[in-house]
């Protein structure tokens, strides 16, 4: 069993000399503090320099023994990492506000995953083709690639469906699939977006 | 019913310091030193 010593007992440790408690500390909230911080600033390098910045004053705290909040390290140490970036954007004499001027553009980050026109068209002339061929497939390879890809069932699931063994379900899988080659071939199609 | 073929990739990745930030502070924390005297505190750096 793991037992985890209490952030205000690692803390006692690191007053007393225990340089090995404020590594377990720094390691035990890292995440947390390192995300609280990218969410106020948004920079990754700026992040790592206010943790560093912050821990160094963590550090300092202790280590005079002006420490006193013993419980609630961690509401501490946030409290001085919020303080840290407040004057981060001070001295920079700006708040983080997302704005469209020169080099910053919020369109770099609201990103749109959709096709635009063109490729959306292509994209339906592609399923429509596809969709053709499909159907000029016999119609036990039709229903075994239509479980397979549209319904996304397993081999298993295909088989005890049709009623036929996994390997029949596999071979018409693959003879589907070499038919529609030769569809593709046979009818010079392109199925590129 | 079918599934639609989309792609959900989790754009959270894990936010982390550094190793080497952590290297650096535990050697500050190491080379920290705090002395007093007559009621002051000196801060000074063994490096």
């Amino acid at each position: 069993m793991v037992v985890q010593v209490e952030d205000s007992q690692l803390v006692k440790q690191y007053i007393q000399g225990d340089e090995r408690a404020i590594e377990a500390l720094i390691n035990r909230h890292n995440s947390r503090l390192t995300g609280f911080i990218y969410s106020k600033v948004g920079d990754r390098e700026l992040t790592e320099d206010i943790f560093q910045d912050t821990f160094m004053k963590v550090i300092r705290t202790l280590k005079r023994g002006a420490y006193n909040e013993e419980g609630k390290f961690l509401p501490w140490v946030m409290r001085i990492a919020h303080n840290l970036v407040i004057d981060h954007f001070r001295k920079h004499n700006r708040m983080p506000m997302y704005n469209s001027k020169e080099s910053y553009n919020i369109f770099s980050l609201l990103g749109d995953d959709r096709l635009n026109a063109e490729k959306q068209l292509i994209k339906e002339q592609i399923d429509s083709d596809l969709l053709r061929m499909i159907k000029e497939l016999p119609e036990d390879q039709q229903e075994v690639l239509e479980m397979r890809i549209y319904k996304d069932m397993s081999f298993k699931e295909i088989s005890d469906n049709t009623g036929v063994s996994i390997n029949t379900a596999l071979g018409r899988m693959r003879y589907a699939l070499i038919n529609l080659r030769k569809l593709v071939e046979a009818n010079s199609i392109v199925l590129t977006n | 019913m079918e599934k639609l073929y989309t792609k959900n990739k989790s754009k959270n990745t894990l936010v982390k310091a550094k190793p080497e930030t952590i290297q650096f502070l535990l050697s500050y924390s190491k080379s920290l030193n705090i002395t007093e005297a007559e009621g002051l505190q000196f801060e000074s750096n063994l490096n």
